[in-house]
């Protein structure tokens, strides 16, 4: 039997710091209603809070696609920033390129794509210098 | 221990959002990526930073309250999502540190 797929789409703004994180606090409401687990939720709202961010302090802003089925949630997270040279380097735990009126906010652990990693079952990164990034991330349920 | 009588032991000014809740274990730290991944449900979250992207990570977090150390008081337009969002914030005298023995002494009794 085929299942509902449950679709939410958002611009994110990439000039306003105060509203990032705006999409995700939607997602989880949305999916708390949908009736998915806390456990479920609390992996889906840290890997694309994560990357919410990201969009916003390092690309100027894309947008944010989720899928939710019964099997697992899909995000997808577009931008036309200016991609990532390193991928490996990125995803190492402690390193960030965010500079220091980012870092007063509270941003540049570096530790935002591993939480990314460590909450998702599967993670694709599909970057070009100089066009942009996109995330793709699953959480099975 | 309930948020009231957190208050009282650590001189606590209420900012925002009622008391009268629990809190159960304690994270303690301003950067928010690791915040994000060790500031559990009903937490007491004990940080300095006091901006809106605070209340995104505990929107998403949902610690029981938000202790500001060092008399830190909240930006406007952050308390203001905080109160539509139900979160508690209180601010402390206390540095971080002292508001984490305070809480540990108390548990200890
Ligand atoms: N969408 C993106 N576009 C361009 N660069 C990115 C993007 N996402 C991440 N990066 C690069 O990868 C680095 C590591 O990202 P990560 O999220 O792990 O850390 P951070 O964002 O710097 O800090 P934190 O997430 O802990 O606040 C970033 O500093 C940045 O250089
Ligand atoms: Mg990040």
């Amino acid at each position: 039997m085929m299942s509902d797929v449950v679709k939410f789409h958002f611009d994110v703004d990439g000039s306003d710091f105060s509203s990032a994180g705006a999409a995700s606090v939607s997602v989880k409401k949305k999916l708390r209603q949908l009736g998915y687990s806390p456990e479920v939720i609390r992996r889906v709202s840290i890997a694309m809070y994560e990357g919410e961010i990201n969009m916003v302090i390092h690309a100027n802003g894309g947008t944010a696609d989720v899928e939710a089925s019964d099997d697992k949630i899909v995000i997808v997270l577009a931008d036309k920033g200016p991609g990532i040279p390193d991928v490996e380097l990125a995803m190492q735990a402690g390193y960030s390129t965010a500079k220091d009126h980012i870092r007063n906010l509270g941003f540049g652990a570096g530790m935002g794509l591993p939480n990314m990693i460590k909450y998702t079952d599967d993670l694709r990164i599909d970057t070009v210098v100089g066009e942009g990034t996109t995330i793709t991330m699953t959480v099975l349920l | 221990m309930k948020v009231d009588a957190l208050c009282k032991l650590l001189d606590a000014r209420v900012l925002c959002g009622t008391t009268d809740r629990e809190f159960e274990g304690v994270y303690t730290g301003d950067l928010l990526s690791r915040a994000m991944s060790r500031v559990q449900t009903d937490n007491a979250w004990v940080t300095i930073m006091a901006n809106i992207n605070v209340v995104a990570v505990a929107n998403l977090t949902e610690p029981a309250v938000i202790v500001l150390a060092e008399d830190v008081v909240m930006q406007q337009d952050a308390l203001d999502a905080a109160v539509e969002n139900d979160l508690c914030v209180i601010t402390s005298p206390l540095s971080a540190y002292e508001i984490c023995c305070a809480i540990r002494e108390m548990a200890g009794e």
